[in-house]
């Protein structure tokens, strides 16, 4: 869309509605969050290193980004699954289906959490099978992982779905006249033009894992250095009156997500270029 | 992302050699469905099954409980703050970012999406850094007796945060889609200002503002991680549900806690059917509007 610049625009307020959503944007958002880089800037640079690289604090990014990780590979598996069915297929229920995906958006965090817990305890609808057999998924890691599954659940089936719908069957007819099986075409055809959007699905679920609190804590168990995420120990410090050291774990924590962000920004980039 | 799904969900395909094997297209389905029943359907049906546990008795009970009526109110009370707010900023910044070109533009789309990449508890966290006794504005609110952490005010605040993007995201793309050349119609034929927006640009993007109002407010009611670092706990004076949820569940009164909780999962269930009504609606607009060109 070749838009005129803002002389030719007859348009009105647009002084106003911009002025409005700065000065909202930086009451509500920049100037809080900028409170966060002067209030760690007060601290001197040993104390910082020392707050952000405790024992507990390395082994809560270990577990946090660790677990993350796992739930993103995870859920970019099955988002590619899930949306590849949803767009190829018809089967019963499946409208019903299509809106349910988005029921991790929706579902507050504590309810995941309680309900996620109460499933998996070892007198669970599931915890009493998998209990017996050898896997304790409640209190442990595990539980850390699948929590972070369910919330990051939506992210790769939404992104990659309009992939999919888009997609031309002139470039599949193609590859199967030149001669290509249909595993053949959907290894060397399809996944390459879905790949930025399962890398961006990734992505999000990835930092929306890490920076993920309320669904995690009822199941996680909560001890130190096993099953601590670094959210609930920024927690812990302040309920200790610890500022300092919650304000240095959430400054990291701050920066990781922006440089999530610029990672995500980059990649939708990146599949616009693809997609025209 | 949703406007681009909503204009292109057409194509349905036959067989033939752009289609799998009868066993491969059922092995697949079956695997998805079963991974999203241990997901999604097993989850939404154990909150129902736990709050009726000791049945409807004792679910009616739990939910008239005094301290939860109050939370369910500060909730409502909350939400009722939150929404219109960021519903203002989000129709005047898509107004002034999707009709109009400006330098940093996209920036700024970044700045407004930021609440979304930030954690919860750094989101509560940074308004006690400002707002909380040891903050910027502590000592000089303690001097007025102004209360803000671990009060309402600090609770409605970092929910405004947290459901900042929402009604802002929808409608950026949604106005961006649909142009500008009915609103400079309209101004050419005499209309006002005002007038244009309320007779021409808002029926193009009211399923969009529902749309964003259903999810900012989904997110408003059920923000946990944020609301529990502001709020200070206290019963029946700054417990919002979520919180109430965590109080029930962590003195082990489950059933009680599922009841309560059963209400948050009723307000998700009610915002995926809405939302997927709007959606619907939108992409008949779309497909209208398409046809008269």
């Amino acid at each position: 869309m070749a838009w005129s610049n803002r002389k030719n625009n007859v348009l009105p307020g647009f002084t106003p509605a911009l002025g409005y959503t700065v000065f909202y944007l930086s009451l509500i958002v920049l100037i809080p969050l900028s409170a966060l880089f002067f209030k760690t800037a007060t601290l001197s640079w040993d104390d910082f290193l020392a707050a952000v690289s405790a024992p507990r604090v390395l082994a809560s990014y270990r577990v946090t980004f660790g677990a993350s990780l796992a739930a993103a590979v995870v859920n970019a598996f099955f988002g590619v699954l899930v949306a590849w069915v949803l767009v190829r297929y018809r089967f019963p229920g499946k409208k019903l289906i299509d809106a349910l995906v988005d029921l991790p958006f929706a579902l507050p965090t504590a309810v995941a959490g309680i309900t996620l817990a109460s499933i998996y305890s070892s007198n669970g609808w599931l915890g009493r099978y998998l209990e017996p057999s050898g896997i304790k998924i409640a209190f442990t890691p595990l539980g850390i992982v699948i929590a972070m599954i369910f919330i990051g659940l939506p992210f790769v089936v939404r992104t990659v779905q309009p992939v999919l719908e888009e997609l031309d069957q002139e470039v599949e007819e193609a590859a199967s006249c030149l001669g290509a099986g249909r595993w053949q075409t959907f290894r060397r055809v399809l996944l390459p033009t879905m790949l930025p959007a399962i890398l961006t699905g990734f992505a999000l679920a990835f930092a929306r894992a890490v920076g993920e609190y309320g669904s995690i804590i009822f199941i996680a168990g909560n001890m130190p250095l096993v099953s601590e995420i670094t959210p609930l120990l920024i927690i812990t410090k302040l309920e200790q009156y610890d500022y300092a050291g919650a304000t240095a774990i959430s400054t990291v924590m701050l920066v990781v997500s922006f440089l999530m962000l610029l990672c995500i920004n980059l990649l939708q980039k990146w599949s616009r270029r693809f997609a025209e | 992302m949703q406007v681009g799904r909503v204009l292109k969900k057409h194509n349905q395909r036959g067989g033939g050699s752009t289609s799998e094997p009868a066993w491969v297209r059922y092995l697949l389905v079956t695997v998805a469905l079963i991974f999203l029943a241990l997901f999604l359907l097993l989850p939404l049906a154990a909150v129902f099954a736990q709050a009726l546990d000791k049945g409807w008795e004792a679910y009616l009970e739990a939910l008239k409980e005094p301290d939860t009526l109050s939370a369910i109110r500060l909730t409502l009370t909350t939400a009722a703050v939150c929404v219109p707010l960021n519903l203002f900023f989000g129709i005047v910044a898509s107004w002034a970012i999707a009709k109009f070109n400006f330098r940093g533009k996209s920036f700024l789309i970044t700045l407004i999406d930021l609440p979304f990449s930030v954690s919860p508890v750094v989101s509560g966290l940074i308004y006690v850094l400002i707002f909380g006794l040891q903050g910027w504005l502590g000592p000089w609110l303690q001097d007025h007796d102004i209360k803000i952490i671990f009060a309402v005010p600090g609770i409605i605040l970092a929910t405004v945060f947290v459901t900042f993007p929402f009604v802002a995201r929808e409608l950026i793309p949604l106005m961006e889609a649909q142009g500008r050349e009915e609103e400079e119609a309209a101004l050419t034929l005499g209309a006002s200002g005002l007038q244009t927006f309320f007779r021409v640009t808002f029926p193009n993007i009211k399923w969009g503002i529902l749309y964003g109002v259903i999810l900012c407010n989904a997110r408003a009611m059920g923000e946990f991680g944020a609301v529990s670092v502001v709020s200070g706990h206290v019963r029946g004076s700054t417990n919002t549900i979520p919180l109430q949820v965590e109080i029930l569940y962590n003195e082990y009164s489950y059933a009680a806690a599922f009841a309560v909780a059963s209400l948050l999962a009723l307000l998700a269930l009610v915002t995926l059917a809405v939302k997927t009504a709007a959606e619907w609606k939108m992409q008949q607009t779309v497909t209208v509007s398409e046809k008269e060109r």
